[in-house]
This record gives C-alpha cells, sequence and structure tokens, in this order.
C-alpha cells in the first residue's frame, strides 16, 4: 500500500488524476537528485546573483519608521528582482530544473501576470517554449504584463470557465498538463498544488529569509520580531517565514486579501472566511459553499484573488506558528499611495496588503522593536487600477 | 462480491454518464430511465462540481448549467431515492473530492448505502490518496472505482490489485470530451489489469460513436460514454430523454457486436 506523500500536518497531499500521477512523481525524483547537487546549485545561484539581481536589498524604511512611531520598518525589496516580483526565484528554479529533466516546454498560470512573466522569462533565457493561462478577466485587469509575456515570446491563453480569474488559469493549466506531459513541466507559480509542488516552491522562495536573516543580524544584530507578508497561494509569504519558523519569538503573520472585508462575499480571505478542504491537488482551507462548491473570491488585487491557501500555511495556521489576518481594498489602496509618498516606493497592490497590516500594528509596538514587511512586487503594473479605483481614468 | 459485476454479464457493458440536474432533474430522472430502458448495464451520475478539473468542455457546461439550476448533493440523493423505485441496474456517482470531504465522508457513504448507490469514481483521488474515504466506503460497501491512465505505466498492477467494482481505462491523455481517434493501446493495459484482478475494466474519455465504443469493447469489457450524451442533453433539453434512450440502443448494440 501506498503513503499519502507530502503532507505538512493535515494539508497537502496529492488529489490529481491518475493521468499525472507519475509526471509529479518523476518531478519528484529529479528534485531530490538535483536539489542537493553542487553543479545544479551553482547554475542556479549564477542565475539568481548574475541574472535576476539577489541578493535583494534588506532596506531600513527609516521616513515610515519614524512617521508611524513605532518599531523599525525594514522593507524585503523582492520588487527590484528581475521582472518585477518574488516570482523569478520560484521560476528560475523550477524552469533549471525542467531543462535537466529534458522537458522542452513550460506552462504556467498567473493572476496578476507576474508569474507568467517570470516564466516567459525563463523560457526566453533557457530556451523553452512557453504557454501561460489567464484568466479572461485578469487578462483585462492587467493588459500590460500580457503584452509583456507576448513580447518574451510566450503565448497567452485567455481562460473564459468559470470565473475567468486565477483559480480557472490553474484548473486550465492542469488541464493543459494532463493532455501533454511528455516535453512539458507545469511551472506552478506558488506553494499550492499537488506535492512535490508546495516543498519546492518553498524552497526555492526560502532565499527571501535566508537572505533576510543574515542581512538582519549583519546590521542589527538580532532577529526581527515580526515577519509580514501577503498570502494568495502564498509563495513569498512561505518563503519570507521559512528560516524563522524555528524562532518562536518571530511573529509571522501572513496577509490575506479581504476584498471589499470579511463579513462580505466579496473577499478571498481563505484562511479567515474558508473551511478545510480538497481542491486544485491539495487539502487546504478553500472558501467553498456548504456542499463543497468553491466559492467564486474577489479582491482588487488579481494576485490574492484566489479560493485557496497552500498547505503549509494552513498547517501553520492550524499549529498557531503563524497569523493569518485580513486586510480590505480600500486598506490595501491607501498603503499602496502611502509608501509611495513616504518612501518613494511604488509596491504592488498585493504587496501593499502586507504594508497596511504594517501601518497598524508598527506604531502598537515599541521603538527598539523590529519589523521585517516583504515588498513581493512593484506597483507600475497597478497605476491604472488603483487611478480607476480613486475615480480617475488614465490612458496608458 | 460487488452489485457491479452484474452490469458485466449481459455481455459488453456499455455505461453511459449524465449530469445530475443538466437541465433540471426532472429531465434527469427521465434521461436516467430512458438509458436503463435501452440497455444501459450500469449508470454514471455525476454530482457537479464548481471547478471539474478532469473535464473538457461539453461537461464543464453541464456542470454550470446544473449548478444554475439550484442542484445540491442532498437534491441529489432524493433523485436516486426515486430513481431507485424502478431502476434496478447498479448506479455510481462520479464527482470530486471535495464533495464527498465537504459533505463528510460517513454521512455521504451512509446515504449512498441507503439509495442503493454501488461505487463512486473520484478523478482526482488517485491510488496514494484513495484511504481519505476507503474505509468509510467499505464500511457501507460503497466500490471506490480505480482510475488507470495512458500514463500509468509501471503503476498498473498495483492499481489492479486493490481495485473493486470495475476498473475504469481513461482511453487518452487529457480531458474528458469527444475525440476523433484513439491511440493509446488499450489491449496491452487490460493485459496487465487481467493478470492482477478479477475485477472487469470498462473503457471511456473520447467515446460517441458505435464504431469506437465496439472497438474499445473489443479489447476491453465495456464502454464509458459522458460528452457525447450530455452534447444530446444539451441540444435536446428537457425533451432529450427518448434521443438518449435511441444513442443507448445503438451503442449497447455495438458493443453487443464486440463479442
Amino acid at each position: 500500500m501506498s503513503q499519502s506523500k507530502g503532507r505538512f500536518g493535515v494539508h497537502g497531499g496529492q488529489y490529481i488524476p491518475e493521468t499525472l500521477m507519475n509526471a509529479v512523481i518523476e518531478l519528484e525524483d529529479a528534485y531530490n537528485r538535483y536539489k542537493d547537487d553542487p553543479e545544479f546549485k551553482r547554475e542556479l545561484t549564477d542565475l539568481l546573483n548574475n541574472y535576476a539581481g539577489r541578493p535583494s536589498l534588506l532596506y531600513y524604511a527609516e521616513k515610515l519608521t519614524r512617521e508611524l512611531g513605532g518599531a523599525k520598518i525594514y522593507l524585503k525589496r523582492e520588487d527590484l528582482n528581475h521582472t518585477g516580483s518574488h516570482k523569478i526565484n520560484n521560476v528560475l528554479g523550477q524552469a533549471l530544473l525542467a531543462k535537466k529533466m529534458g522537458k522542452t516546454r513550460l506552462i504556467a498560470e498567473t493572476g496578476a501576470g507576474q508569474h507568467g512573466v517570470a516564466t516567459a522569462t525563463a523560457a526566453a533565457l533557457l530556451d523553452m517554449e512557453c504557454v501561460v493561462f489567464m484568466g479572461e478577466e485578469d487578462t483585462k485587469r492587467q493588459a500590460l504584463n500580457v503584452y509583456r509575456m507576448k513580447l518574451l515570446g510566450a503565448d497567452v491563453v485567455p481562460v473564459k470557465s468559470g470565473t475567468a480569474t486565477l483559480k480557472d488559469a490553474v484548473s486550465e493549466a492542469m488541464r493543459e498538463w494532463t493532455s501533454r506531459i511528455d516535453d512539458t513541466h507545469y511551472c506552478l507559480g506558488s506553494v499550492m498544488g499537488p506535492h512535490p509542488f508546495p516543498t519546492i516552491v518553498r524552497d526555492f522562495q526560502a532565499v527571501i529569509s535566508s537572505e533576510s536573516r543574515e542581512q538582519l543580524l549583519k546590521k542589527e544584530g538580532r532577529l526581527p520580531d515580526a515577519v509580514i507578508a501577503c498570502v494568495g497561494g502564498g509563495s513569498n509569504a512561505i518563503g519570507s517565514f521559512y528560516h524563522y519558523i524555528q524562532d518562536s519569538s518571530v511573529r509571522l503573520i501572513g496577509c490575506e486579501a479581504a476584498g471589499r472585508g470579511i463579513d462580505t462575499f466579496e473577499t478571498a480571505a481563505t484562511v479567515n472566511t474558508g473551511r478545510i478542504g480538497i481542491f486544485h491537488g491539495m487539502k487546504s482551507y478553500f472558501c467553498q459553499d456548504e456542499y463543497g462548491q468553491i466559492a467564486p473570491v474577489y479582491s482588487i488585487s488579481a494576485g490574492l484573488d484566489y479560493p485557496g491557501v497552500g498547505p503549509e500555511h494552513a498547517h501553520l495556521h492550524d499549529i498557531g506558528r503563524a497569523e493569518y489576518v485580513p486586510v480590505t481594498d480600500d486598506e490595501a489602496v491607501n498603503a499602496f499611495e502611502y509608501l509611495s509618498r513616504t518612501e518613494g516606493i511604488i509596491p504592488a497592490i498585493e504587496s501593499a496588503h502586507a504594508i497596511a497590516y504594517a501601518m497598524k500594528l508598527a506604531p502598537t509596538m515599541d521603538k527598539d522593536k523590529i519589523i521585517i514587511v516583504t515588498v513581493s512586487g512593484r506597483g507600475d503594473k497597478d497605476c491604472a487600477a488603483i487611478a480607476r479605483y480613486r475615480g480617475e481614468d488614465i490612458y496608458e | 462480491m460487488s452489485k457491479i459485476a452484474k452490469s458485466f454479464e449481459n455481455g459488453k457493458a456499455f455505461i453511459p454518464f449524465i449530469t445530475c440536474g443538466d437541465p433540471d432533474l426532472e429531465t434527469t430522472a427521465k434521461v436516467v430511465r430512458a438509458a436503463a430502458e435501452n440497455g444501459a448495464d450500469l449508470i454514471e451520475l455525476g454530482i457537479p462540481f464548481s471547478d471539474p478539473t478532469a473535464e473538457g468542455p461539453v461537461i464543464q457546461g453541464a456542470n454550470i448549467r446544473a449548478l444554475a439550476g439550484g442542484v445540491t448533493t442532498d437534491k441529489i440523493f432524493d433523485l436516486v431515492h426515486e430513481l431507485r423505485r424502478d431502476v434496478k441496474i447498479p448506479i455510481v456517482f462520479m464527482t470530486y473530492s471535495n464533495v464527498v470531504f465537504s459533505y463528510g465522508a460517513e454521512r455521504f457513504m451512509s446515504k449512498c448505502k441507503e439509495t442503493e448507490i454501488d461505487g463512486i469514481i473520484l478523478p482526482d483521488l488517485p491510488f496514494e490518496e484513495k484511504e481519505e474515504f476507503s474505509d468509510t466506503a467499505r464500511k457501507y460497501g460503497i466500490d471506490i472505482i480505480s482510475l488507470i491512465a495512458p500514463t500509468s505505466e509501471n503503476r498498473i498492477s498495483m492499481i489492479a490489485k486493490e481495485a473493486e467494482g470495475f476498473i475504469y481505462i481513461v482511453s487518452s491523455l487529457g480531458v474528458t470530451g469527444l475525440r476523433n481517434e484513439i491511440t493509446t493501446n488499450i489491449g496491452d493495459i487490460v493485459r496487465v489489469i487481467h493478470e492482477n484482478s478479477k475485477v472487469p475494466c470498462a473503457v471511456g474519455f473520447g467515446i460517441s460513436k458505435p464504431e469506437q465504443a465496439k472497438k474499445m469493447a473489443s479489447v476491453s469489457d465495456g464502454a464509458i460514454v459522458g460528452s457525447a450524451i450530455i452534447k444530446i442533453i444539451e441540444k435536446y433539453g428537457r425533451d432529450a430523454a427518448p434521443y438518449v434512450g435511441e444513442y443507448v440502443k445503438s451503442m449497447k448494440e455495438a458493443v453487443l457486436s464486440a463479442g
């Protein structure tokens, strides 16, 4: 009898069609073979440092700290990575792994377009074919990223099924993978889906906390008191948390997209409003109705607009190691504008959810406390949408 | 012995798939009866799911229509209860793990027993995860139907050894839906299954025409058809029952002619 693999407490597993089982087993074997291989590690580090621009800065936001009047705030600047977000960390790892496995084609889902752009970028660099599935609704919200992907040589497939957003893009990418496995790697963009994806993606994103830990120790000689990151599927958050999980003095805070509020149906705050379930290959928390039908979710942020959360986050929530707090559209937009004005840094609307919570938390903490907030991406892509939110139409 | 075995005693089996509540439950009841009266050996009843990741566009559409019409798991149990007054052939559910998990495995399986459901097909529950529901299903005598795919290769014997009810052979890569040609060597898969299991096996995914059904039945124990039936229901709506009956009759004749 074969045992279920890839569990985080009760969460995780491999709830996928039989057609894909050998593909995920092959991926797991390859990952175990290469993850500690010195040559693979050297190649990946070279790509991360000399192509993606790592290590990313740990920036002391002095003005922000002063204005909020509490804990010292450091920003982990994933927005400065090549392609403008943390997504490139995972994509370079998976694309290199896929190449080693002899795959010639990458497929990916994307919400805001950041993961799609990162995948298209890696495919261009490594001479691979690339097809990105994107909810039709999101192709409208993020037209600039659609153009970027095409410019990079990728095919972008608008997904019309369901709510035409991120969850439907994931479903469609899974369907595509079922139909073409031999030459194709599904480059999943978050710490979700069937094992081994939540582990692989976490390991590739863990570079964020491995760097921030070292950087903060160097600057302050101590660990942070809190680490804050936004959570959709949860890849930048798990990457930001990972190397602090064993340090119980460090609060780990994931910011979920509450949309118009967790007391409304227009929300995407999975841990706060969802129930345990099985979907997209994993057991975890999902927004769903009493019969297990997956609920349509809503957030101003296309990247957090997902009805589930990665299984490791679900587990960290269950054991009380991490906290998951809701942040509304309105709070996120305010933070988007506030960080732009105070620090001259325009964060992605996703990351603005983390900034918004830091703005609430910092003033409640003493001045000798330290918070690290991950700025997971840059906000250029969001300017038109935020302008619309404020009732202003701008033409790109 | 599973009651499902009886479905394979009338020559090669023909198994139609019907999504419950597409376009409404009254139509589903009529369509199921028409299929049973025209030679269906086993009925596969779909409980709709919001995000059916193993389905192609045709069955996705049926799921959307059914859910939009307000169908729920409870209403479907009521439907089966009503059907069981006269429909005596085996019936299995086809749905997704979250539908069962969310309802509560214990409650779901006990309702299955109560309404004489014989088995359940969950395309997102592979061998490695079947313990999620297997103990509960066994307790109530519900078979969990195993799927075997063209990519299963070294996994076929492992899956076949623990199979119950019947084995669902997925004919092709990809999702459900009509195909012009099925290129997988089904005969090779069936040989390995039969070396490891006494459970019958039927082939599904991509079958729509009598010739295809005959060909698939000739190398296995039966043929399963979903999308082609859903298309008939989509076309004729509430008047679909006699058309589905006619289609089932022609398909049963085709599989019988396969020997």
